[in-house]
């Protein structure tokens, strides 16, 4: 008997729901060349270039960078990137710590015994339990009224106030982005023996050694896949953003958001298109060096 | 001390985990409690919180109010009550939609050859990895009166001469639905995945030798064996449901009101966080409930870490 045999409605089902989970992408990338300015109906692609923009109505006809007039645009927009450096920033040093503490804490849980063990492991649990809205308002009343006090005690004032930015954005994703961190590490570290670090010890090598030459090398992939599942879940997040940023640290989920209550243009699909063109590059790499990994 | 430390091994785990306690008690325990203190406040006329001690907001959310339109002491008006009705609902009907439609994917992902699997799971992660926001977008443009949806109905209406009027779709409670089950369908496909790829293929074999047929094999190995992935699924994606408010914000307008609506609008347009408070801990008692006794039913699967 073949294994790999499949009906034929799991395989009508799958190319439906495949079919649905890639239409939306399709339409959001094929809208982002529209000539249409108000990009509500496709009007066709922007053929020619010309060292100006025309435009005949609200078709734009002729651009300096032809079809990718809207792309163009986008790089001149500088609310966009001003977004995008926001976003990639609070990314990069969030994932760091919160890798570097999750990474501790996982070995604390999984190698350790110590009084507070039972209430830390409990603790991880709560953002994965708890609706994120939750959590973000939580975190915004803390700000607030921390921010406030401490302004007023300190007499405060002009620039010197506390007030929500990049700075409290960067904290409350550490602090949602750790528990994951932690159980993927945590998995990892179950499949290992103790043994290996027992064998190590009893030859001599002091902890440091032993982490360094047996546990870390071990270890590293979970760290790796605890990191860029951190770094996604930092790139993605809306809900906590939302909450926690002020002027100036707008990230570009929040910008998109703000744009779809007000006018859209196509340079709102331009966006989209670049960002999933990028997460495609990411996960193809990812997928390349698995599978150079299993060989 | 150094020396007693590395003898201590007690602590050394404490240490360990101390930067991770830092931020669990100051970010989420902290505010929870403090979420907790102020939904028993009331708002000042400014905006700002009164400490004290009522459950005048645990009432407003029940129903009762002590002003109403009508001129009567107190009255009754079930708007909250309704908003978390709906919440849950649309909580259920999310989970169990993404569950049909993400099992048989999941299925064919994991009877694939092994060398396609990847590949497979790799078209899963683009849209999940494309960003929350812009798959929302990408729905609204679908949806709307003058969207792709309509274009391509009115072409084909045209094509066999029929009169068309354009469907309103966005702003509905459908849009909503159809806009939370494509946001969290891939939450649902890779737990599930996770474990039928575990179910050993001699189990198929043995059951076709013991001549069940295709539905009995799925009733009796598939399903059960695939439970714990379910299970992590439908805490992974029923959760987020109940607390969004993006989805609806976007693609159901004002007419569709969600608990996160609610609590968003408290904190940032009305500026009542403390009937805010209170709108989020009934929130959170609700999802923990609804969690608590689906795991107590089913288990706590541990699939949650492969997605």
């Amino acid at each position: 008997m073949n294994p790999f045999r499949r009906s034929p409605f799991v395989i009508t089902a799958t190319m439906l729901v495949y079919a649905f989970l890639y239409l939306p992408i399709i339409v959001l990338v094929l809208y982002s060349f529209n000539a249409s300015r108000t990009n509500i109906v496709f009007t066709g692609f922007i053929t020619k270039y010309s060292d100006t923009v025309l435009a005949d109505g609200s078709n734009v006809i002729q651009s300096p960078c032809g079809p990718f007039h809207w792309f163009c645009e986008l790089s001149k927009n500088t609310d966009v990137i001003s977004a995008a450096k926001n976003t990639l920033t609070i990314a990069f040093i969030a994932t760091l710590i919160s890798t570097v503490v999750g990474t501790m804490a996982a070995l604390a849980l999984q190698r350790y015994d110590f009084k507070l063990k039972p209430f830390s492991q409990l603790s991880l649990y709560i953002p994965i339990v708890i609706p994120e809205i939750v959590m973000g308002i939580g975190i915004l009343t803390l700000f607030s009224q921390l921010f406030g006090f401490l302004n007023n005690a300190l007499n405060l004032n002009g620039d010197a106030r506390l007030s929500l930015g990049l700075g409290t954005v960067i904290v409350s994703h550490i602090a949602f982005m750790i528990p994951f961190v932690t159980l993927v590490v945590q998995a990892r570290l179950q499949g290992f023996e103790k043994a290996y670090e027992e064998a190590a010890m009893d030859l001599g090598a002091n902890e440091w050694i032993t982490f360094q030459r047996v546990t870390f090398p071990m270890i590293l992939p979970g760290v790796l896949s605890g990191a860029l599942l951190a770094f996604t879940l930092s790139l993605d997040d809306f809900v906590i953003t939302f909450f926690t940023n002020g002027p100036g640290s707008t990230t570009l989920p929040i910008y998109v958001y703000g744009l779809l209550r007000r006018i859209i243009t196509p340079q709102v699909n331009a966006l989209s298109t670049v960002w999933i063109a990028i997460v495609f590059l990411a996960v193809l790499a990812i997928q390349w060096v698995q599978n150079r990994e299993q060989k | 001390m150094l020396k007693r430390l590395r003898e201590n091994k007690s602590a050394q785990g404490t240490l360990l985990v101390v930067p991770t306690l830092i931020f669990m008690v100051g970010l989420l325990i902290i505010p929870l409690l403090l979420t907790l203190v102020i939904s028993f406040g009331q708002r000042s006329s400014d905006g700002n919180v009164i400490y004290s001690f009522s459950f005048a907001n645990y009432i407003r959310l029940i129903g009762y109010s002590t002003d109403c339109a009508s001129g009567a002491k107190i009255c009754f008006d079930p708007l909250y009550a309704q908003i978390m009705w709906r919440s849950l609902a649309l909580g259920f009907n999310t989970t169990a939609l993404v569950i049909i439609l993400a099992y048989p994917l999941a299925y064919f992902i994991a009877r694939a050859h092994p060398k396609r699997r990847n590949t497979y799971l790799f078209l899963v992660l683009i849209p999940l990895w494309t960003n929350f926001v812009i798959r929302v977008y990408a729905w609204m443009m679908l949806l709307r009166q003058e969207g792709v949806i309509n274009n391509i109905l009115e072409f084909f209406a045209g094509l066999l001469h029929i009169p068309f009027t354009p469907l309103n779709m966005l702003y509905t409670p459908g849009a909503v639905l159809v806009g939370m089950v494509y946001e969290f369908l891939p939450f649902m496909i890779l737990p599930i995945y996770t474990s039928l790829e575990k179910i050993d293929n001699s189990l198929y074999e043995a059951a076709a030798d013991l001549g069940a047929n295709s539905i009995r094999t799925l009733l009796r190995i598939t399903l059960p064996l695939s439970m714990p992935g379910i299970v992590a699924g439908t805490i992974l994606v029923f959760i987020p449901v109940m607390g969004t408010f993006i989805v609806s914000d976007i693609l159901g307008g004002r007419q569709v009101v969600l608990v996160g609506n609610l609590i968003q609008r408290q904190f940032l347009d009305a500026r009542d966080p403390t009937f805010g408070s209170a709108a989020s801990l009934v929130l959170m008692v609700l999802t923990l409930i609804v969690t608590y006794f689906y795991t107590r039913k089913f288990g706590f699967g541990e699939e949650i870490v492969a997605a």
